[in-house]
């Protein structure tokens, strides 16, 4: 669980899971397209969302494709998250979501 | 072959085979869709039947790959969307564990978004199960 949080510790590393969660199974090509960082800064945080379990590899063909790994988070969430009534968090989120205006940018930044 | 849609990872601690068991169990069958449980004799070939509550079973897909205690594969029709999933389930021992990884194929894209958070929920849930997590504790 260490490795998960140490991995969310960075806003490059949370921007790429928005990407994959956006769009799931891209490139590192495609990643890059969407972000201001070399090739080699954006294969390093790759490398570590992987090895929190955060992001599987896997190859189609020649293409490496990456995927957004939700499990480990959904160990988060049994731990904290589970014996709270889901209608209300939700609700709550939602008047978050509603009086801040964008979600993404509010929830993720 | 098309693209995977998701690819799930975890990391369990138990053994080849009691992962195995329990991936082709009544009750981990029942929660994969909540609408009830998968029989099969998970043979290649061999079809993939599901119970409603009535006790009435239909088909639902196929067992494409079969290697017991490493790899699971069948098709499987999700609700009424009619190009059906291929489910893949891959074992393999990591550590003192063993890493369960699975890929779903030709999902559409709507019943993916309504299907997945079911699917981590299970995922978790099989591995608080072998793993006989106090699931209690940790929520009291």
């Amino acid at each position: 669980m260490d490795a998960v949080f140490k991995a969310l510790c960075d806003p490059s590393r949370r921007k790429l899971l928005d990407l994959l969660y956006t769009h799931n199974g891209q490139t590192l090509g495609e990643l890059c397209e969407h972000l201001t960082m070399t090739r080699q800064a954006v294969s390093k945080h790759l490398a570590v969302l992987e090895a929190a379990n955060l992001v599987i590899p896997l190859w189609q063909g020649r293409e490496k494709l990456h995927y957004l790994n939700p499990a480990p988070l959904q160990e988060i969430y049994d731990r904290w998250l589970s014996k709270y009534d889901r209608p209300q968090l939700d609700a709550l989120s939602q008047l978050k979501q509603t009086l801040e205006g964008n979600p993404q940018e509010t929830n993720h930044e | 072959m098309s693209k995977p849609t998701f690819v799930y990872v975890t990391y369990i601690a138990t053994t080849l085979e009691q992962l195995w068991d329990a991936i082709t169990s009544d009750s981990f069958t029942k929660q994969y869709l909540g609408e009830g449980e998968l029989q099969s004799d998970w043979q290649v070939g061999s079809p993939i039947e599901q119970v409603n509550s009535e006790g009435e079973s239909e088909r639902k897909g196929e067992v494409v790959r079969s290697e017991p205690l490493h790899e699971l594969s069948y098709t499987f029709q999700f609700f009424d969307h009619t190009q059906p999933a291929r489910v893949r389930f891959l074992l393999a021992p990591s550590g003192t564990g063993i890493k369960l990884t699975v890929i779903h194929d030709c999902l559409e894209a709507q019943s993916y978004l309504s299907f997945s958070p079911r699917w981590t929920m299970r995922l978790s849930l099989l591995k608080q199960l072998l793993e006989l997590e106090p699931a209690l504790e940790l929520v009291a």
